[in-house]
């Protein structure tokens, strides 16, 4: 059982007021809060041990170096990665998918196929939009049905021998869709097909192993699950990371260089140009360590029962429509009230201290699917309460009743 | 009466208001009031860059003065919209150009002045405020 009202002690942000009303944090599929232990590694960082890594002889780079080596066998551990050179650090879950797409592009040639689904985030569209026009290959979609579920017969249809790569993510961050990627992996193996899912939604509410799923690339934000920004994870299969070409020249990714040529350093330094975010990785660990301590299984469940208490109260309302409604989501509840904009109802809710999310939510395919300018979309992560929820609804009982 | 005079106005009626709450009302209910824009004029080259909500606007002159009709689709956007435009039609386009909008922060909408805000008001003036150079430009 996870003990909420401890949990929320550790949140430093969550006693704040807003517009004079106490915080009330919905946006957090957008950004996840930080708890002090993690506050605590920062402040310690810059206080006691800054310095650059992997480099200096001197005792504050050797700490530095082992704080944040230390950290990137924290997130090999936490996703069950063979190897700790298979986790590169990454500014985020795009920079990672870039990554990625630039890598491919000396892979593929005309006539490739590339698939990737309607529930992706434009950072899992974009990157590989330019990467066919650099290439050459060709973009499919696979479609989804009313309720933002992909349809897996409609997949298995664009799957061929010319299906290199395939793009998903395990949790749509706009309607809270878990996509089957289990499936996904295995049908995509079975044409030959690399398969690079984006974890950004997935990985503050789940735990994924990466030998199990036998995923090629996965990809996440610190930020999302209590870290700090500017820092995240690429996992890779030891045989692609060896495969792709380096991303970004520069210093660290080395091994010799002189004006006639340069050899690169392995990994998972190949991919690692330049002085990393090195608190925010050391950080990245801390909070995997925070969330652990809770456990992902308490998480998940505490999480599930504050998604069920908030569709059967939020459906109360008359003319509020949810929009996904998989069978399987996570605690992420897109809805619009009648014909009210979502915009208007975000602003009244901000003058009463809550923080939802409103517009097209970066998935404007998703928004064209169900003809709407977008939605608003409430969150909640392990420390939100149905107390919070509760005053939620009554607030945007008086937004809908001040806008009709 | 001036621009000047127009937003004192609404600065007054603005400061009967105890709370926020009747403050977004009042604006709501200016939204209602909006002279609407013709559904012809509701084109995508007249819609505002920069805003979450979808705000069209069209400007003409007559006796060299400039006015304004809008629309949007967000209520509260049409309010403020109405606001600016209130303060705006009328008006010589010189005399726009040259107006400040401090009076948004006086009547408590501070906060739609953040660039981070997705109403985009900064673009709204900014836009109103681009018909009146054009119009200044034909004047000269």
């Amino acid at each position: 059982m996870l003990d909420v009202q401890n949990i929320r002690q550790d949140f430093p942000i969550l006693n704040r007021t807003v517009n004079g009303k106490p915080l009330i944090y919905f946006d957090n599929a957008a950004t996840s809060q930080t708890p002090q232990q993690v506050i605590d590694v920062i402040v310690d960082y810059y206080s006691n041990y800054n310095a650059n890594i992997h480099r200096g002889v001197h005792s504050l780079s050797q700490e530095a170096t082992d704080a944040y080596e230390q950290s990137r066998l924290k997130i090999q551990n936490h996703f069950n990665a063979k190897h700790s050179h298979e986790i590169i650090y990454t500014a985020g879950t795009t920079h990672g998918i870039n990554l990625v797409a630039n890598g491919f592009s000396s892979l593929l040639k005309k006539g490739d196929e590339v698939i990737v689904s309607a529930l992706e985030h434009h950072s899992n569209i974009v990157p590989w939009q330019m990467l066919c026009e650099r290439t050459g290959a060709s973009l499919k979609v696979i479609p989804m049905n009313d309720h933002g579920e992909l349809i897996l017969s409609e997949y298995e249809a664009l799957l061929n021998d010319n299906t290199k790569l395939v793009f998903v993510n395990h949790i749509s961050n706009a309607l809270g869709t878990i996509n089957p990627i289990e499936k996904i992996i295995e049908k995509a193996h079975a044409v030959g097909a690399a398969v690079l899912v984006d974890g950004a939604q997935s990985c503050p509410h789940i735990k994924p192993d990466v030998q199990a799923l036998d995923v090629d690339f996965y990809v996440c934000s610190a930020h999302k699950m209590c870290g700090p920004t500017g820092v995240g994870m690429l996992y890779g299969k030891e045989a692609w990371l060896n495969k792709l070409p380096p991303y970004q020249g520069g210093g660290e990714m080395i091994a010799e260089v002189s004006f006639e040529k340069t050899t690169y350093a392995g990994l998972p330094h190949k991919f690692e140009a330049g002085t990393p975010n090195i608190c925010g990785g050391i950080a990245f660990g801390a909070a995997l360590d925070y969330m652990n301590s809770i456990s992902f299984d308490a998480i998940a469940n505490y999480e599930n029962e504050l998604l069920d208490y908030g569709t059967s109260e939020l459906l109360k309302i008359e003319g509020l429509k949810i929009y996904g409604t998989a069978k399987e989501k996570t605690s992420v509840i897109s809805f619009n009230v009648g014909n009210i904009h979502p915009y208007d109802i975000g602003t009244i809710l901000d003058k009463m201290g809550i923080a939802v999310r409103t517009g097209h939510h970066c998935a404007q395919p998703i928004m064209d699917f169900y003809k709407i300018p977008g939605t608003v979309r409430a969150s909640f992560m392990f420390y939100n309460t149905k107390e919070e929820i509760d005053t939620f609804i009554t607030a945007l009982k008086k937004a809908v009743m001040m806008l009709s | 009466m001036t621009i000047e005079e127009v937003q004192n106005e609404i600065i007054d009626e603005f400061s009967m208001f105890e709370d926020w709450e009747e403050r977004y009302q009042y604006m709501i209910d200016l939204g209602k009031d909006l002279p609407l824009i013709d559904e012809k004029y509701k084109t995508e080259d007249n819609i505002i860059k920069g805003c979450q909500s979808k705000v069209w606007v069209h400007a003409n002159m007559v006796d060299d003065k400039v006015n304004f009709t809008a629309d949007s689709d967000a209520i509260i956007t049409k309010g403020i919209i109405a606001i600016l435009i209130r303060t705006f039609s009328n008006q010589h386009p010189a005399a726009i150009i040259e107006a400040n909008t401090d009076f948004i922060d006086k009547i408590g909408l501070k906060e739609h002045l953040s660039p981070t805000r997705a109403n985009g008001l900064v673009s709204m003036i900014k836009q109103l405020k681009l018909y009146a150079i054009a119009y200044q430009t034909q004047l000269s």
